[in-house]
């Protein structure tokens, strides 16, 4: 794909705000529409516009994990969430809350933790698929 | 007891970034969580061996009587210690065995997670987590037995433990849930008071059996035996740890975990009875024509998993004592010799045993073990496998009214066990010194130490079995039978009729050592049919499987993606259509609605949209058509206040877009016209289509909507959920679990892409 500069140099500002954005709704989630999967899928959108913005290996660099293993770590987060209420003395998978609110995240909870893995996974297999085919065609 | 079964687990996760560390103290670490183990279920020996149990319960689903529940009885401890032991002296053993191995991170990985699976697996009290563990054990053995993977036979043989284990899994699974349904819990424990209840209830046989299935294919019982020789595959650390001392012991476990609560019949004492004596006898023989060291203790151990069956088929007091003494006297000799024959293996590089002898010399501390692992694997005094073979003819002699029989099956195996004795534990180290593909020489001490405690603890056990096992034993008994037994362990009974035959056994297995050439020979002339063979029936039922299912992929995904979506909309079709037909008889459908005009814009966009889609020329037009459809829908989200859904619907469709202008970036740019006939046909299976869904959401509509669920999230999405956003607080929170399942999905489906995609850019496949 060849590279326009106009997308470039637009995108080197949108993308900044789209990471916020994306991180913003998956904070926001629980209380306002939002959330993980809503958040992971904008994060990606950002990726892949950086993608098309500057080809594909850019866009790896960019991200500088590798897809593949972003996902498996986000499964693994909401799997440890899941687990942690056990520690707690509690049935697998219970929400378990700290009592006291954390500036900016608010209320912290294994849900919390357990979206912030869907985050990561909804991010982990777009970008996945996204590269993939996109370098394909290269 | 949580925490000794998750240690391992954790540790697993930790170890590579352990490693990293340090290399060595990682080892030694690895080592040192099966120790820990032993000494924390040995602090129990005096609470088990005083009468008491101990069970331990953490919630993990409540709501479906799941729960990780620990039941720390005699049995349960013995298996406990013998697994965290056999595995100190494996771990010990592996980290110079697989000294300088690329990947010998993975196999600590690997191993430590069977460990703690087969933990978890004895120490269950709940059908449900020890179905669990059971099913993680089979995973984990297919790991090892296919580690070596770039040999294709370790791939193919830990594929072949993998079905056949995990089959009669899904066997034992439906048994297991049967009696639960029967019994009415989840808890094993309490089953064994329940006996008359499970056993004269009409699902039974049926349940009884499947059970059975399960527990014959783990412990490779006549006729799904033959995985457990291939099984040999695997790294000589794996075949000591899995296949002779602890997993193919999982079966017999299970047996002698149901037995208080389905044995006593006929059908459970008979069924166990015949398959366990013609698996010792049957596959006992077939180690005649071996010469390989592994393969020659494969069979040995298949004898006496034989025999621990058999000898829970009898089910008589003393043939239970015997099952029980014989199950730690084998796991303790044969872990032995499997490890010194990775050892023989390791320094001379053969397994052969044709091409071994005279090794005596140079590795005195080896031949050594071996002599006391053999002996008591050949039942001589004063060792534990001594007391196990006298405590066996007795149990075997008393059988009414088949004892003469089953003596006579009893002496010919184990005929056949001293004969491969001999030629496993004394072959390789006496006679000539012959010559080898490598210079041998003493092994170091991290290979010998684990294999020395074990076979003198056959000795220390043998010697003083009444003082060290008896109690132990004795409270082992009250797990298999319900009741306890007064029947002392001891070495020394006299001069008796099984004293006297286990004489005869030890000579005529010399015997048989000596005339073994003529014996093959004369085997050799006569020529099996390949149908007498239960491998040659798995490999049928195999390769008829994936014909079926290469033509099945034929005829139904043919590459061609309208076929694809065609063969969807059908399906939906005929199912949903089923499902209305089925509801019987439509309600009353209100069809006066009155539009906003927003809605009637919206409306006229998608109709155009899809028109649009529908007659574009190009591919991109289509493309971007479709995306105005999805984009539309979400603004419909919008109107009907689901903003959440209109979120993800937008950030999707964004992303459908991009992947579909990805994909067919490299397709020609114009669409090739379909024929008439074609058309046809799709229209008429989007007109179907899209009535159906119609129907269906009008029938939705016109029903009452009275969901105790939506008044449920309501209340309780702040106050327990602690969230205002209702959709999200279900998707993490009250409904996780599906949440769970559905990004398992995707990481599933991105390495399927990936992995396509990285095979046709190798180029091989087209």
């Amino acid at each position: 794909m060849k590279s326009s500069l106009i997308l470039a140099t637009t995108v080197k500002y949108i993308i900044p705000l789209l990471l916020i954005f994306s991180f913003f709704l998956l904070l926001r989630g629980h209380n306002e529409p939002g959330g993980g999967f809503a958040g992971g899928l904008v994060a990606a959108a950002a990726y892949a516009l950086y993608a098309i913005a500057n080809g594909v290996e850019e866009a790896e660099k960019f991200l500088s994990i590798e897809p593949l293993k972003l996902f498996s770590f986000g499964l693994l987060t909401a799997l440890i969430s899941a687990l942690l209420p056990l520690l707690a003395g509690k049935p697998f998978m219970t929400g378990v809350w700290l009592d006291n609110k954390i500036p900016v995240i608010g209320k912290l909870g294994t849900p919390i933790i357990f979206d912030v893995g869907v985050y990561l996974l909804v991010l982990g297999v777009s970008t996945k698929i996204i590269f993939s085919l996109a370098q394909e065609e290269e | 007891m949580l925490y000794a079964v998750v240690a391992g687990f954790i540790f697993a996760i930790f170890f590579p970034a352990a490693v990293r560390i340090n290399k060595q103290a990682g080892k030694i670490a690895a080592a040192v969580l099966p120790l820990g183990i032993f000494i924390y279920f040995a602090s129990f020996y005096n609470t088990i061996t005083e009468g008491n149990v101990i069970a331990q319960s953490y919630n993990w689903i409540p709501s479906l009587g799941i729960n990780l529940s620990f039941y720390l009885d005699g049995l349960s401890l013995t298996f406990a210690l013998i697994i965290s032991l056999v595995g100190f002296a494996v771990f010990l053993y592996t980290a110079s065995y697989m000294e300088g191995n690329k990947y010998i991170t993975r196999f600590y990985i690997y191993i430590t997670l069977f460990m703690a699976s087969m933990l978890g697996l004895v120490l269950s009290d709940n059908i449900i987590t020890m179905f669990v563990f059971w099913e993680l054990t089979s995973i984990s053995s297919y790991f090892l037995i296919g580690f070596n993977h770039d040999k294709e036979r370790s791939r193919i043989y830990a594929l072949q433990a993998l079905l056949i284990t995990g089959g009669g899994g899904l066997a034992l699974l439906a048994g297991l849930i049967i009696i639960a349904n029967i019994s009415g819990g989840w808890s094993i424990s309490s089953l064994a008071d329940l006996n008359e209840l499970i056993t004269g209830h009409k699902h039974y046989p049926i349940a009884a059996i499947l059970v059975l299935i399960g527990a014959f294919t783990k412990s490779a019982q006549f006729p799904f035996h033959f995985w457990l020789p291939n099984a040999m595959e695997a790294p000589t650390p794996v075949s000591a740890y899995l296949h002779s001392a602890t997993m193919v012991k999982a079966g017999i476990y299970l047996m002698a975990r149901m037995n208080p609560s389905l044995g006593g019949t006929d059908l459970w004492q008979h069924t166990i009875l015949i398959v366990g004596a013609v698996t010792m006898l049957f596959t006992a023989m077939l180690s005649l024509k071996q010469t390989d060291l592994k393969k020659l203790l494969a069979y040995s151990t298949l004898g006496v998993l034989g025999t621990l069956t058999m000898l829970l088929g009898i089910g008589s007091d003393l043939a239970i004592k015997a099952f029980m003494i014989y199950l730690i006297a084998h796991s303790l000799y044969k872990g032995t010799l499997f490890l010194i024959a990775g050892i023989i293996d390791h320094e001379t590089g053969t397994r052969d045993i044709t091409k071994l002898g005279g090794l005596r010399k140079l590795m005195p501390i080896t031949m050594v073990i071996a002599v006391l692992a053999s002996l008591s694997k050949m039942g001589i005094i004063p060792l534990i496998g001594f007391v196990g073979k006298e405590t066996v003819y007795a149990s075997a002699l008393e059988f009414e009214p088949f004892g003469t029989l089953l003596i006579i099956l009893a002496i010919a195996a184990n005929v056949f066990i001293v004969y491969i004795t001999i030629a496993v534990g004394f072959k390789p180290f006496f006679g000539k010194l012959k010559p080898t593909p490598k210079e041998p020489h003493e092994s170091p001490f991290k290979m010998w130490f684990g294999p020395m405690i074990l076979a003198l603890l056959g000795v220390v056990l043998g010697m003083f079995s009444s003082v060290v096992i008896n109690s132990l034993i004795n409270f082992t008994e009250i797990g298999v039978i319900n009741k306890k037994l007064n029947i002392p362990v001891k070495l020394w009974h006299g001069f008796n009729l099984e004293l006297a035959l286990s004489v005869l056994t030890v000579l005529l297995g010399v015997l048989l050592y000596f005339k073994r050439d003529n014996i093959v020979n004369t085997l050799n002339k006569i020529s099996f049919t390949k149908y007498v063979k239960p491998s040659y029936y798995y490999e049928f039922l195999l390769s008829s499987t994936l014909s079926f299912a290469k033509f099945q992929t034929k005829f139904l995904q043919n590459g061609n993606l309208s076929n694809y979506a065609a063969m969807i909309i059908v399906a939906t079709i005929f199912l949903g259509g089923l499902a209305l037909v089925s509801f019987g008889g439509a309600p009353n459908i209100d069809l006066t609605f009155a539009p906003t005009f927003a809605e009637v814009i919206i409306g006229i966009i998608l109709i155009l949209a899809a028109i649009s889609a529908v007659r574009a020329k190009s591919r991109l037009t289509a493309i971007v058509s479709v995306g105005v459809v999805g984009y539309s829908v979400a603004l419909i989200f919008i109107m009907y206040s689901a903003p959440d859904l209109a979120m993800t619907q937008f950030a999707i469709e964004t992303l459908t877009v991009i992947l579909f202008v990805l994909v067919i970036y490299r397709l020609p740019k114009y669409l090739p016209f379909s024929s008439m006939t074609r058309r046809i046909r799709d229209f008429i299976l989007a007109g179907l289509g899209g009535l159906l869904m119609s129907l269906i959401v009008l029938f939705i509509i016109a029903e009452p909507m009275t969901s105790e669920l939506k008044k449920y999230f309501g209340e309780n999405s702040l106050t327990i959920g602690k969230g205002r956003n209702i959709v999200n607080v279900i998707l993490v929170d009250f409904r996780a679990l599906d949440t769970m399942g559905e990004i398992a999905v995707l990481a599933i489906a991105a390495i399927g892409v990936y992995a396509l995609l990285k095979l046709k850019s190798n180029g091989s496949e087209k």
